[in-house]
């Protein structure tokens, strides 16, 4: 499949932040209501920016409202998950311990929660089933839209990677293509690591997004071995943090990623029509009209 | 991802799989000179883990330390559970990093750092926000002395943990370590241990409930120094107005006013100073993305990952001392044990007859 080359990101509207807290919190005063986000969704849409790429937030359910709502509108609009928003989990953790907080999120009308709390031998712990019906459950508000890449966020992908459980990511990667039959994608901030441990667990050409920016910004294993993945690896890269939260001025940022091999899309967050333009524009100018 | 040029390894238990042991496993198990093992008494842990890492598991700690496959532990056990493991590592001849807090009994903490101390083994507590960059920008800034004397400090924590009454875990619960002071005011207080050293008295601290049955959701209190110095704490998990843990840094000295958080260090300063060359008068703003040094591997935060890097370079390199050892984490049990004292005391009821110097009239002179 061919992907937008400009993805919209939902950073700005959750107060997320990573240069100040109060610019994180002034832009959560400007998108607390679900009509400010929609409008600036609908003037990405309107400039050609088609792709929102967001995070499984309560908030985005109501988003999804709002677009299936109005079918003809957004036909050509497309929601890229990425799952899950962690601080749910990350807090449900403190509410009721780890295996507490697996079993809370799980949907109460199976048998599989009661099986997996009774089952005490290692071989009744079906731990890959455990996996999809969280996907399932995080997938839900999607129902019925369009969402032909499905990420894991980079904290759970990261974590696994840490542990040495690159088996999870692939049981991902088969069930977003087995019962989805969309792509899945991962996002990281160890880049080169990743691809090596999807390689080794048989996912070719896999989809990854990280930090991919001129100052070297959270790209983990050293920018140069960014550069030399991108030139020598098969994969398809996307890059989020271009702009390093703001630490590089946007025509550099850009104009560096354009020198680039083998870059598929680029994430970027914008507040405004006016910044969604420039940063188009400035795309346009140094990577060349799309398609 | 694990080095093959005949680097010293540095074989590592991970003692506890819960929010902070998964991290910890994680971090210590990616960095390039270690072996780790993991440990964890409840079976469906080690069993999920066990079932897809490589990774050696055991579910008995003392089982673990008696197959003498360790050259270190990390403690990320309920808080009750710290000084007896550590201490029985310790006697091993095993270098020790353990989750904060560090000890619930501040005499525990003390005889532990001795241990520590006379074994010459390396001891470490998780106080990782001294890893931050914008949080070590404040502490060079400060011993710079640009700020002129620091008069004033308001240490600040908030985020999002107990919004609501609901049941228990070990992290609610006060005799077990749980709690806001625990759990959330530990950090601030550890930056001023850090900053300041001890200080030598707490007044009119407060730890209220606001949902919890069983312990504290806000803390508030007044800290002294000999030096004159005084610093409010105010710490509060249960404020949803944050979308996560939250921990800011303010003071007030003689030649400006500097404040720090996760993102950013903001300096304002009256006179430049020639012990800060890279500072100008007026306001001054250095953020992460400056000040962030790069890690090897990243989870959730470069800060995390820092400090694992510290304790195994430490290890690597036969040196006692980290920016954490036991010796820094016993100031912040002992302050946070000053804090329950002051609170367990009645607030004044007095008040105070005022000296009156009576104003003679102009023709009395």
């Amino acid at each position: 499949m061919t992907f937008d080359r400009l993805l919209f990101g939902d950073n700005q509207f959750f107060g997320i932040n990573h240069m100040s807290e109060e610019k994180a919190r002034a832009q959560a005063m400007r998108f607390q209501d679900l009509s400010s986000i929609i409008e600036v969704l609908d003037a990405a849409y309107d400039e050609g920016v088609r792709t929102f790429m967001c995070t499984t937030h309560d908030r985005i359910g109501d988003i999804c409202d709002h677009m299936r709502a109005q079918p003809a509108k957004y036909q050509d609009f497309r929601f890229y998950p990425c799952m899950p928003y962690a601080h749910k989990y990350a807090n449900a953790v403190t509410d009721h311990g780890m295996l507490g907080a697996l079993l809370h999120f799980m949907p109460d009308d199976g048998v599989f929660k009661t099986a997996f709390k009774g089952a005490t031998s290692l071989a009744g712990k079906d731990i890959d089933g455990m996996f999809r019906i969280l996907i399932d459950a995080e997938m839900k508000m999607f129902q019925g839209l369009n969402t032909p890449i499905i990420f894991l966020q980079n904290v759970i992908v990261d974590l696994l990677l840490g542990m040495g459980m690159g088996h999870v990511l692939g049981v991902f990667h088969d069930h977003i293509r087995d019962k989805y039959n969309v792509e899945a994608g991962f996002i990281t901030m160890n880049m080169p690591l990743l691809y090596q441990v999807l390689t080794e667990q048989g996912v070719e050409n896999p989809i990854i997004c990280s930090n991919i920016n001129k100052i070297g910004f959270r790209t983990c294993g050293g920018l140069d071995e960014y550069v030399e993945t991108l030139r020598t690896g098969k994969l398809r890269a996307i890059a989020m943090s271009i702009f390093a939260s703001g630490a590089i001025p946007p025509r550099e940022a850009i104009e560096w990623l354009s020198t680039l091999p083998n870059l598929e899309a680029i994430v970027f967050g914008a507040s405004s029509r006016r910044n969604i333009v420039s940063t188009r524009d400035l795309v346009n100018e140094y990577l060349g009209p799309e398609g | 991802m694990k080095n093959t040029d005949n680097k010293k390894m540095v074989r590592l238990g991970v003692v506890g799989l819960g929010k902070m042991g998964i991290s910890h496993f994680s971090i210590a198990n990616a960095h390039p000179q270690t072996e780790v093992t993991i440990c964890d008494a409840s079976g469906y842990m080690i069993d999920i883990v066990g079932k897809y890492s490589s990774r050696p598991t055991f579910k008995d700690y003392d089982e673990m330390l008696d197959q003498d496959v360790l050259d270190a532990v990390i403690i990320a056990t309920p808080s009750r559970m710290h000084a007896p493991m550590v201490r029985k590592a310790l006697e091993k001849g095993l270098h020790v990093f353990c989750e904060k807090p560090f000890c619930l009994d501040w005499r525990d903490a003390e005889e532990l750092t001795a241990l520590a101390s006379e074994k010459g083994l390396v001891s470490q507590v998780g106080y990782h926000y001294r890893y931050v960059g914008a949080f070590q920008e404040m502490k060079r800034i400060i011993d710079s002395g640009a700020l002129g004397d620091i008069t004033h400090v308001l240490a600040e924590a908030y985020g999002p943990v107990v919004l609501r009454p609901k049941g228990t875990t070990w992290r609610t619960n006060s005799t077990e370590g749980g709690g806001c002071l625990y759990d959330y005011a530990a950090h601030p207080i550890n930056l001023l241990n850090w900053y300041f050293g001890e200080p030598s008295g707490a007044s009119g601290t407060v730890l209220n409930s606001i949902f919890s049955a069983d312990t504290d959701d806000e803390v508030y209190s007044t800290l002294s120094w000999d030096s004159g110095l005084s610093a409010h704490l105010s710490v509060n998990w249960s404020d949803e107005s944050y979308r996560k843990m939250s921990t800011k840094i303010t003071m007030t000295g003689t030649n400006g006013r500097l404040s720090a958080d996760r993102q950013e260090c903001q300096l304002y300063l009256r006179t430049p100073s020639e012990t800060l060359p890279d500072y100008n008068a007026g306001w001054n703003v250095r953020y992460t993305t400056d000040l962030t040094e790069e890690v090897g591997f990243y989870l959730r935060g470069e800060e995390y990952s820092a400090q694992i890097d510290d304790f195994i370079a430490a290890i690597i390199a036969g040196q006692g001392e980290t920016t954490n050892s036991f010796v820094s984490a016993t100031e912040t049990d002992k302050t946070i044990s000053m804090l329950i004292s002051d609170r367990d005391q009645a607030p004044t009821r007095s008040r105070a007859t005022p000296v009156v110097t009576k104003k003679r009239s102009w023709f009395g002179r």
